[in-house]
């Protein structure tokens, strides 16, 4: 990917034809998808739909099989802004109430996860039976479908009385947790034998090698894992609002449109859950810029 | 108390026993290197066993990995039926349907860098996003069978696959691709011969990545509608019931599920790359 300026303007145009292509994808598929309900609406009251009303009836049905994206937008808005401008920016009804709770379960897993995965790393670096036992284990947990404990650790600690936010951040801490010991280990490591001899020849001792050039030459691989970790925290957050029926948060937003059919809130819950995880992966993004370019690092 | 003091004794002899081993001559042989996380393992499973029956940890909040072992071995017909339904016929036929058509799609764009430059950056957006919620929509389009579980993997694992295989075509460097110019080879044969084989380390990079998704798919699609089978409806209604060792059975299907269908990806990688610097030695 070119850095210069000139390189990423390069790139707009391009990008945006893509995305323009995927919206004319998705209104035709639209009509496709929802022509049948609409042309057996028209047969019942026995009229016919010329093209342009077909067309016109297959994105305006309220509960349509694809809801075409000017819907999802705007339920979307109706969601959050209006709701903003009513005053009842966290009702119930509102997006932004649940999209906090998932945010909230999401950052506290974050921070709780990464910490204890960055600790594990930083041991499993400086204690050979650690790496030798531990590292195998959390290299093959990376292929093992961990999500799928997320419905048992809900229920299990419902069952002893803990509810809300901490059993969704348990699965989005150890949904996190993974990801960052593997890149925080590989990333401690990272220092060649030259630049290990060198701070040896300056007689550093074992705590000085770790924050003069472990730590900061670990910086880039933290912030790969940091980004693959929050996606998947957010990942945790809705799939841990499944099992218990579903009263908050995006996670609950997507079972009950399912449940009852409400396809256009399906999608707006979703396209908020994305805009979540680009604002969230964004941020992080922008952090290691800063930092990595404080740091001298080339970029 | 005699199960609590025998979990601690335990665990600290492993403890020793592992440190010796790792700070022993034999430390960087075969033998020492899968003897250690071995015998963590086990560890983990013995102070498990023990402190659950030394606290008398109710079964419903966490099953003694013997009850779950007991447990596996008495329902191996509803495990094989569960699994026959989430992995071959869910996750299976996603994964090759959603790894082949990303291939494919792959190739047909690298041959214009204008669809390139706009297919990556949004391929890599919506990779990071979680494209697991689309779980519920798919489910309403293809009914509650493997059918919707198969659309969900393929919806997962399209675009890593998508995005890892137009960087791996992009490998090759302009040395490689002149002299394939002075062969005068044509677009298919440079292609054959010289990029696609390039491209076969990030390929499987993809492949790799493609299959833990693909299994989280098909269960967590199974979360929001399935027939009365499958992992992830096991699991959601056997946590429903409190019957946890069968959840954990289930969930120790899914984890040799899981590295199996990772390790047979890796096997066949090291055949293909066997050239590869990172396969050597």
């Amino acid at each position: 990917m070119p850095m210069t300026s000139s390189g990423r303007f390069a790139s707009v145009l391009p990008i945006l034809t893509v995305v323009a292509a995927i919206v004319a994808i998705w209104y035709s598929a639209a009509i496709g998808m929802n022509g049948k309900w609409a042309r057996d609406q028209a047969a019942r009251a026995e009229i016919t739909l010329s093209t342009s009303e077909l067309i016109a009836d297959t994105w305006s049905q309220e509960r349509p099989v694809l809801p075409v994206p000017h819907q999802v937008l705007g339920e979307l808005w109706k969601t959050t802004g209006e709701m903003v401008l009513k005053g009842r920016a966290f009702s119930k009804r509102s997006l932004i109430f649940h999209g906090w709770i998932t945010l909230s379960a999401t950052l506290l897993g974050f921070v709780f996860g990464t910490g204890a995965g960055i600790l594990l790393a930083v041991g499993i670096v400086h204690n050979k039976a650690m790496d030798m036992s531990v590292m195998p284990w959390a290299i093959a947990s990376q292929t093992i479908p961990i999500l799928a404990i997320a419905p048992m650790i809900i229920v299990v600690l419902n069952s002893i009385g803990i509810q809300g936010l901490v059993p969704k951040a348990i699965i989005s801490a150890y949904l996190s947790f993974f990801p960052v010991v593997v890149g925080m280990v590989k990333g401690l490591r990272s220092p060649d034998a030259m630049q290990l001899d060198l701070l040896k020849t300056y007689s550093a001792s074992g705590s000085e090698t770790f924050w003069k050039l472990r730590l900061p030459s670990s910086m880039p691989y933290l912030f790969t894992a940091l980004k693959i970790g929050m996606a998947a925290s957010l990942v945790g957050a809705i799939v841990g609002e499944l099992p218990t029926g579903a009263i908050r948060g995006l996670g609950a937003r997507m079972l009950t449109g399912s449940y009852y059919g409400q396809t256009i809130q399906i999608w707006s819950a979703l396209l908020a859950a994305a805009i979540l995880a680009a604002s969230l992966v964004g941020i992080i993004s922008m952090i290691e810029r800063r930092m990595l370019k404080r740091m001298g690092a080339k970029t | 108390m005699i199960w609590i003091l025998f979990a601690f004794a335990f665990w600290g002899f492993t403890w020793w026993l592992n440190g010796w081993i790792a700070n022993s001559s034999h430390a960087a042989t075969r033998g020492a290197r899968l003897a250690v996380p071995i015998i963590f393992g086990i560890t983990v499973l013995v102070v498990w066993e023990a402190l659950v029956r030394g606290l008398n940890v109710p079964p419903v909040i966490l099953p003694p990995p013997s009850a779950i072992a007991a447990k596996v071995a008495t329902s191996l017909d509803v495990l094989w039926i569960d699994f026959v339904q989430t992995f071959m016929k869910g996750a299976l036929t996603g994964y090759l349907m959603g790894c082949g058509a990303a291939f494919v799609i792959a190739v047909l764009i690298d041959r214009s860098p204008f669809l390139q430059r706009g297919l990556l950056p949004v391929g890599n957006f919506i990779a990071a996003l979680p494209i697991i919620g689309t779980a519920p929509i798919l489910v309403m389009w293809f009914g509650f069978d493997w059918h919707s579980k198969a659309a969900v993997v393929v919806v997962m694992v399209f675009f890593p696959m998508l995005v890892n295989t137009v960087q791996g075509l992009a490998a090759t460097d302009s040395m490689q691709r002149d002299l394939m110019k002075t062969y005068s080879a044509n677009y298919w044969q440079t292609l054959l011969s010289l990029r696609l084989p390039a491209a076969m380390p990030a390929i499987f990079n993809g492949l790799k990545v493609a299959t833990t998704l693909a299994l989280i798919g098909a269960i967590v699609a199974e979360f929001f509608g399935s027939p009365i089978k499958g992992m992830g409806f096991r699991i959601s209604t056997e946590v429903g019931r409190l019957g946890l060792d069968m959840v954990w059975a289930e969930i120790t299907i899914a984890a040799i599920a899981g590295s199996a269908f990772y390790g047979i990806v890796a096997l066949i990688e090291k055949g293909v790359t066997f050239w590869h610097p990172s396969q050597r030695g």
